[in-house]
C-alpha cells in the first residue's frame, strides 16, 4: 500500500528535553491508525510536527513522498493535511453553518472573488450543509458555536476538518472531555469518514476498546519514543507495550 | 433647543469623522494584536494631500481621491517596511509606528510648509439649511452622511461576504483561521489597507469641517481613535461606531457647557467603561490582560 505520510528520524526538543525522540513512521493511505500511549509519551507534539505547528529539532517529514518539513501549518493543510485539538477549537460566535462555511471557502481559495456575498454560491453552501449532516449537526446549523454541548463542538470541528476536504485527519483525542453518553455518537462520525475509505485518519485516543475496534493499525508511543507499530491483534499480545502501557492503563480502571 | 441640536449635529459628525479612523484600528488590533501608533499619520497625510490636490484642481471628488490613494499607499509601506518586522512584539510596534507618525507628521511640513493649509468647503455643500428658525450647516450633515455610508458598507463586508467571514473568525481566533489553510497575513495586509483608505478619506473630509488642517492633528485624533477603539471593545466595528459617536457627541456637548473639561471627559468615559467592562462595549478581548 503507498505511504501517504512518512517521518524519518524527526526529534523534538523543548530546552534539551527530548519531547519526541528519533521516530520514524509510516502511515498506509486510507488507514485508520491510532496513536496510543501514557500522558507525556509526545503524541501531542508528534501531530504537532506532522501538522507543522512545530518544527522538529532534527529529522523530516514527508507527505506523500514530498519534503514538507520547512512548510507552515498554512501551507500543510492546503497540501492535504487537516488537524483537529485537544482542547475543542471552533469560532464561539460564529453559527455551525458559518463554521463550517469558512472551511469550505478556505478550500475552495479563499482569494478566488473575495467580496461576493457570502451565501451566494449555492454549490459551496450545499457542502456545508452536506459536511454537517454527515456529523449529525443539521438542525443546528444556524445557532451560535458557543451554545452548543460540548459533544456537539468536538463534532463541528470534525465537521470543519471534512469540510477541508484533505486527505489526511489528525484527531487529537476527539472525545476528550465528552460526557459516556456522548462518545458513541462521535465513534459513530468516525466510522463513518472511515468507511468512506477515501481519508487516511492518524488518531490520537485514551479510551483503548474504540482504539482496538476502529483501527487498522495501533502505534505506542512511550517516554517521547516508538514503542511498537502494528495491527491491533500484534500490539495486544506485545509483550513489552503490555508492561509499559497496557498493563498500568488496565490495572488503573479495573 | 437652536443650541442643543447644532451640538449635537456636531458631535455626530466629529464622532464619524474619529469612526473611520477607529473602525481600521480596532480592525487591525482585533486580527493580528497590532498596535499601530501611525494611524493619524495616514489620517494627516489623507487631509494635507486631499485638500492640496482641491485646491489645485478645484475639485472636491479629486481630493477624495488623492486622499484615499494616499492612505492606500501609505499603509501599504507601513504595513510591509514598519509592521511587518515587529509583528509580535507590542514593545517594538508601540516605538516604531510611534517613531513613524512623528516622522511622517514632520515630512508633512517639510512638503508643505509648517503653516497651517486653509481648507475651503466645496461650493455644493457650502451654506446651511434653516429647519423653522434652526440653522444647520450642509458640510457637516455631508460628513454625517458619508460616514454613515461606510459604516453600513463595512457591516455588509464583514457579515455577508468571504472577506467578512474570515475577518470576523480571524478576530476570534487567528491561530485557528491559520489552521484551516487561509493565509491570514494576507487578509491582515487587506484590511490594514482598507483601515488606511478609511483613515485618508477621513482627513479630507475633516479639512471643510475644521477649515484648516495642521501637522498636529494626526496625533491628535489618532489618540482620540485609539480611546474609542478601547471604549468600544477590541475588533468590534459596531462597538467602535457606539463609541466615536459617544465620544463625539460628549466631547462637542463638553466644550460647549464645560470647556475646562472637555479634554477629559474622553478619558472619564474610557476610565467608567473599563471600570465596568473591562472588555469594552461590545469586545470580547480583555483591554488590560
Amino acid at each position: 500500500m503507498d505511504t501517504i505520510i512518512e517521518t524519518i528520524n524527526v526529534t523534538k526538543s523543548f530546552d534539551g528535553h527530548e519531547a519526541v525522540s528519533d521516530v520514524s513512521l509510516k502511515v498506509s493511505k486510507n488507514e485508520l491508525k491510532s496513536i496510543i500511549g501514557p500522558n507525556g509519551a509526545g503524541k501531542t507534539t508528534l501531530f504537532n510536527l506532522l501538522s507543522g505547528q512545530l518544527k522538529p529539532t532534527a529529522g523530516e517529514v514527508l507527505l506523500s513522498g514530498e519534503h514538507v518539513t520547512s512548510l507552515s501549518p498554512t501551507y500543510r493543510t492546503r497540501k492535504g493535511i487537516g488537524r483537529s485539538f485537544q482542547i475543542t477549537n471552533v469560532f464561539p460566535n460564529l453559527t455551525c453553518f458559518e463554521n463550517v462555511r469558512l472551511a469550505v471557502q478556505s478550500k475552495e481559495g479563499v482569494y478566488y472573488n473575495m467580496l461576493s456575498h457570502f451565501t451566494s454560491h449555492k454549490k459551496i453552501n450545499d457542502l456545508a450543509h452536506e459536511v454537517l449532516s454527515t456529523v449529525l449537526l443539521d438542525s443546528k446549523a444556524e445557532e451560535l458555536a458557543k451554545n452548543l454541548a460540548h459533544g456537539e463542538q468536538r463534532k463541528l470541528e470534525i465537521a470543519m476538518l471534512l469540510a477541508l476536504d484533505t486527505e489526511v485527519l489528525l484527531l487529537d483525542e476527539p472525545t476528550a472531555g465528552m460526557s459516556i453518553e456522548e462518545v458513541p455518537k462521535i465513534l459513530e462520525v468516525i466510522k463513518q469518514i472511515k468507511e468512506t475509505q477515501n481519508r487516511t485518519i492518524l488518531l490520537i485516543e485514551h479510551k483503548m476498546d474504540m482504539v482496538l475496534d476502529l483501527s487498522d493499525s495501533i502505534t505506542v508511543m512511550f517516554n517521547g519514543a516508538l514503542l511498537a507499530d502494528g495491527k491491533p491483534e500484534e500490539i495486544m499480545a506485545n509483550e513489552q507495550v503490555q508492561t509499559a502501557y497496557l498493563g498500568g492503563l488496565y490495572n488503573e480502571s479495573s | 433647543m437652536d443650541a442643543i441640536i447644532n451640538i449635537t449635529i456636531n458631535g455626530l459628525a466629529t464622532g464619524m469623522l474619529i469612526f473611520l479612523l477607529a473602525a481600521g484600528l480596532t480592525l487591525i488590533f482585533g486580527l493580528m494584536d497590532v498596535l499601530n501608533f501611525a494611524h493619524g499619520a495616514l489620517f494627516l497625510w489623507g487631509a494635507y494631500a486631499g485638500i492640496w490636490v482641491f485646491t489645485q484642481t478645484d475639485s472636491y471628488l479629486l481630493g477624495v481621491f488623492a486622499a484615499v490613494i494616499i492612505g492606500i499607499l501609505l499603509g501599504y509601506l507601513l504595513e510591509r517596511y514598519i509592521i511587518l518586522p515587529v509583528y509580535g512584539n507590542h514593545i517594538r510596534q508601540i516605538m516604531i509606528t510611534l517613531g513613524a507618525m512623528l516622522v511622517l507628521g514632520e515630512l508633512v511640513k517639510v512638503v508643505w510648509g509648517p503653516n497651517v493649509m486653509i481648507a475651503n468647503t466645496p461650493a455644493i455643500l457650502s451654506g446651511s439649511w434653516e429647519f423653522s428658525g434652526i440653522l444647520i450647516i450642509k458640510y457637516r450633515l455631508f460628513v454625517i452622511f458619508v460616514g454613515l455610508l461606510v459604516f453600513l458598507g463595512l457591516l455588509f463586508l464583514l457579515n455577508r461576504t468571504k472577506l467578512g467571514l474570515v475577518v470576523r473568525a480571524g478576530v476570534m481566533d487567528k491561530e485557528m483561521v491559520q489552521a484551516l489553510g487561509i493565509n491570514i497575513r494576507k487578509v491582515f495586509l487587506g484590511v490594514f489597507i482598507l483601515g488606511a483608505a478609511m483613515a485618508g478619506l477621513a482627513g479630507i473630509l475633516l479639512g471643510p469641517y475644521t477649515g484648516v488642517v495642521y501637522a498636529e492633528m494626526g496625533l491628535e485624533f489618532g489618540l482620540l481613535a485609539f480611546i474609542v477603539v478601547i471604549i468600544g471593545g477590541m475588533g468590534s466595528v459596531v462597538g467602535s461606531a457606539v463609541a466615536a459617536l459617544l465620544v463625539g457627541i460628549l466631547g462637542s456637548f463638553a466644550s460647549y457647557y464645560l470647556p475646562d473639561i472637555s479634554l477629559a471627559v474622553n478619558m472619564l468615559l474610557m476610565l467608567i467603561v473599563l471600570i465596568f467592562k473591562p472588555s469594552g462595549l461590545m469586545g470580547t478581548k480583555e483591554a488590560v490582560k
